[in-house]
């Protein structure tokens, strides 16, 4: 039993989170060179220091409505497999620090695709923070082409 | 440090001394007699077998030691270097290198070439040096029951865990009486230094050489020599008390040590004949010296080389080995002595030559990785520092202020640091021109063409994975030229040419490209087949009319070349269109001229590096692209009347009376979904993979610029119709043109089919 820290940003109106050692650095938005036959929740391919990095909007890839990126937006740097991609989110609000005791099942009223993704829910002071499983948001295409 | 690394390293260090062996014997081969060439060759030879025996690959060690056998009788002028020689000497570099690839990457060798280069190099060493027979030994015969006899005295200290003990032995008959006549003899004191094996002497040699001079004894000191755990494989324990009686004088020793007089302590005196024998009673030689076989020694020698080389020579196998080797072979305890002494001769000989070749040119091996990520870190530099300057010229509108000035010097400095990281990676172009005198030599062979290689410019740096991707189309078109390009010698007699072709491999820098040129004197191309070739091909159409130079062309068409077909064709054009393709792929061109009776000329003109490429900067549908230059082979602004409806949506742009199919980039990427209005834009001529032109449109053309490529599959996966990615001066990523694709999913391919899309999961 032993605690770990996490991330938790904010998409909309609802709160996720991620394994913090899967996150390299967090940066403002830049705009994004579009990719040609990309799936629409790839925005594109941003310069982070001489590295060419896909960003994602995590919004639209976890099924919600398409991010309008700003200037307030975040991109959230994650290792995922081998590759680095960006994360396109709201803003990033906490660092949270919890054992596996305080992570909730999914329920069951899930879809498939909410599943897919969430490897559980955490409440804190009252509010519910959704833990994610970038592995399993990225699968196969991500390692494949390594 | 594992073995396996320290067995890569042994490998790196192979291919260094093949090159070494192989520039050494060409220049041989050329009428160099400098012994340092000589000695070089040798060097090499001896230590990849060295490095070998250490590492236990038995089949390198025994070829590389009949090699150096062979070797050897030319460096003590048993054996004359000639062209014959050198023929026999050559091919043996060729399967060395195969030997030492084979034990690298586990492949098998040609056994019956191997064994017959074997047989050929021991009857060189043998046949022609009847030196070998009157040599050093005075009874060699004799000399081995002799060995047997004090053995077991000897055999105990041997096995003294506590390491060895010293076992002196004496070159010659020590207990046979002085010769009468008058013979003056030299004292010798020889403390070799640890500088000494690491230049690759060996004190074993110079012995050998001495004792070639006269009557000799030897005493060996070891008493410096600490016990197994304290002592260092490196470093030289032993001296030597000789004693020479011979005619040669104080000068014939002195010439004996000649290369290695400043790497010991050397001292020369001569003393009257009788005065030998007191001084040497005088010594009181704590052992009796060991009567010893000389020939062992002699690798020239009749002695069961074939047998035991591996215990007899496998010095490098470090001081444990050879300990081990004592105990075995304490039979001939003396042997066992001298492979201590040979073990720390050679791995300190093997392991320095580094150091060595570090004394030439101050040389470190660096990891690749190393140089890209600090390549990649000065990119990033360059990036920053014109992002830095647009900014400040945005908001400074005076343009004398000091940070400008500061800037200016900034943006000098970036470029010089880029230029020489650049340059870390460059390398001569020399190691792929030696591999391709090998194919000449294999090709001559197999044609019964007498073939002479000139290289020129082998000193051309360039970038390292260009090198690497030269040699393919190199090795093909060298092929092509011995076989196809050059006459057989009766037939170069009668038309009055030197039997012997010749075809000159050049290499040269020419305005920031790598040049690099094959040319032959053979019959050149033969225009009239080619055509008749290209008509029956339906390449061109039967009444044609094709400049020459078209006509040699045709040679790179792809449908010109079906192996099968064209072999009996005198011209060339086996797989030309696959070397054309393997340049164009490392951003390079290739052009052909030939004289018909004088011989071809390959022209290849390639980058000198992969990391940066030449690109056009153009506008489709609002995103920037790059396209690389290569690939263009013009821009053109169409008019209305060039541009030709086809079909339902296919639309052709005529170019000087010919129709060329008119390819919208941005709706083959899905940038835009109506096709654009070729009026509003710009077309680019690009020339594809298989010959084909198309006319690209694009929005408009930014500019030329170099860029550096970047890769996109490192962190997202490959795009149909991207090549790479690559940084703008602005910060922002701009994607670079794969023309070959973007022509392919013209033809009706769909992009989108050819994989299975990014992220669709």
């Amino acid at each position: 039993m032993h605690g770990r820290e996490l991330i938790a940003f904010r998409i909309a109106d609802q709160e996720f989170c991620v394994n913090v050692m899967s996150v390299r650095e967090i940066r403002g938005w830049t705009p994004a060179t579009a990719m040609p036959h990309a799936p629409s929740y790839v925005l594109g391919m941003i310069n982070l220091r001489g590295a060419v990095l896909p960003i994602v909007d995590l919004s639209q890839r976890l099924g919600m409505k398409a991010a309008e990126p700003t200037d307030r937006h975040v991109i959230i740097v994650a290792q995922v497999g081998l590759k680095v991609v960006g994360l396109l989110v709201d803003a990033v609000s906490d660092i949270l620090t919890v054992t596996d005791e305080n992570i909730q099942p999914t329920p069951d009223i899930a879809n498939e695709a909410e599943k897919g993704y969430a490897r559980g829910i955490l409440a804190m002071e009252g509010r519910m923070i959704c833990l994610i499983e970038l592995d399993s948001l990225f699968p196969h295409t991500e390692s494949e082409a390594a | 440090m594992d073995m396996n690394e320290i067995k890569e390293i042994f490998f790196q260090e192979c291919e260094e001394q093949l090159a070494e062996l192989e520039s050494g014997l060409l220049k041989l081969n050329d009428g160099d007699r400098d012994p340092e060439t000589v000695n070089a060759v040798f060097r090499a030879v001896h230590s990849i077998k060295g490095g070998a025996g250490a590492f236990g690959l038995d089949d390198l060690v025994s070829f590389a030691h009949v090699f150096e056998t062979t070797l050897d009788c030319v460096r003590s002028n048993k054996l004359e270097p000639t062209q014959d020689v050198l023929k026999v000497m050559l091919k043996s570099a060729d399967v060395l290198a195969d030997l030492t690839n084979a034990a690298r990457d586990g492949g098998s060798v040609d056994e019956a070439r191997s064994r017959t280069l074997i047989r050929e190099l021991e009857a060189l060493a043998n046949g022609e040096t009847p030196a070998a027979t009157e040599a050093p030994a005075p009874k060699p015969a004799a000399a081995a029951p002799k060995a047997a006899a004090p053995a077991p005295v000897v055999e105990k200290p041997a096995v003294n865990d506590e390491g060895f003990q010293p076992i002196p032995f004496s070159f010659g008959d020590f207990d046979e009486e002085p010769a009468a006549h008058y013979v003056p003899t030299c004292q010798i004191l020889f403390k070799p230094k640890k500088d000494l094996y690491a230049k690759g002497n060996e004190a074993v040699l110079l012995l050998r050489d001495l004792s070639r001079l006269g009557e000799m004894s030897v005493y060996c000191d070891m008493d410096a020599l600490p016990t197994l755990d304290k002592m260092n494989p490196e470093e030289a324990y032993f001296s030597w008390k000789i004693s020479v009686t011979t005619d040669k004088g104080e000068d014939g020793v002195r010439s004996v040590f000649e290369f290695a007089e400043w790497d010991c302590d050397l001292d020369i005196h001569t003393i009257e004949e009788d005065v030998v024998s007191e001084a040497t009673d005088d010594e009181e030689l704590p052992m009796q010296p060991v009567p010893f076989d000389l020939s062992i020694l002699d690798d020239g020698g009749s002695v069961a080389a074939e047998d035991e080389p591996a215990v007899i020579e496998s010095d490098a196998a470090a001081a444990v080995a050879a300990a081990e080797t004592a105990s075995k072979v304490a039979q001939v305890a003396s042997r066992a002595a001298d492979n201590a002494k040979a073990a720390a001769a050679a791995s300190a000989a093997s392991a320095a030559q580094a150091n060595q070749a570090a004394a030439a040119g101050q040389t470190i091996r660096v990891d690749l990785d190393r140089v890209d990520r600090l390549i990649n870190l000065v990119g990033e530099l360059v990036i920053n520092q014109a992002m830095l300057s647009q900014s400040v010229v945005e908001n400074d509108s005076n343009g004398t202020s000091s940070i400008n000035m500061g800037l200016e010097e900034l943006q000098q400095l970036t470029r010089e640091i880029q230029d020489s990281v650049m340059a870390i990676r460059a390398q001569p172009v020399k190691p792929v021109f030696q591999r391709m005198a090998r194919t000449v030599r294999e090709i001559a062979d197999i044609t019964g063409k007498s073939v002479r290689l000139i290289t020129e410019g082998e000193n051309t740096e360039v970038d390292k994975t260009v090198i690497d991707k030269l040699a393919e189309p190199l090795t093909h078109m060298i092929r092509n030229a011995v076989d196809h390009g050059l006459e057989m010698p009766e037939k170069r007699e009668a038309l009055g040419k030197n039997p012997e072709g010749t075809v000159r491999l050049t290499a040269k820098h020419r305005s920031g490209r790598i040049v690099i040129e094959l040319a032959d004197d053979g019959a050149g191309i033969n225009r009239e087949k080619v055509r008749q070739k290209a008509i029956d091909n339906d390449l061109i159409a039967a009444d044609a009319n094709l400049s020459d130079e078209e006509i040699d062309n045709l040679i790179f068409h792809a449908g010109f070349s079906t192996a099968d077909k064209v072999s009996d064709l005198s011209g060339r054009g086996v797989g030309m269109d696959v070397v054309k393709r393997s340049i164009q792929a490392l951003g390079g061109r290739i052009s052909i001229s030939s004289k018909p009776g004088q011989g071809s000329v390959f022209t290849m003109s390639l980058p000198l590096t992969l990391a940066v490429l030449d690109g056009m900067v153009v506008t489709v549908a609002g995103q920037t692209l790059v396209v690389p230059l290569t690939a263009i082979v013009e821009t053109l602004q169409p008019e209305a009347s060039a541009i030709h409806s086809f079909g339902a949506s296919q639309r052709l742009i005529s170019i000087r009376n010919s129709f060329c199919p008119l390819v919208d980039v941005g709706r083959i990427l899905n940038f835009r979904n109506i096709q654009a209005n070729p009026m509003d834009g710009v077309a680019l001529l690009v020339e594809s993979e298989g010959g084909g032109q198309r006319a690209l449109m694009v929005d408009a053309i930014q500019g030329q610029r170099q860029v550096v490529i970047k890769s996109l599959e490192a962190n997202y996966t490959h795009v149909p119709g991207i090549a790479a990615a690559t940084i703008l001066g602005d910060g922002r990523v701009a994607l670079i043109l794969d023309v070959d694709a973007v022509v392919a999913a013209s033809r009706g391919h769909s992009l989108r089919q050819d994989i299975s899309l990014a992220a669709t999961g």
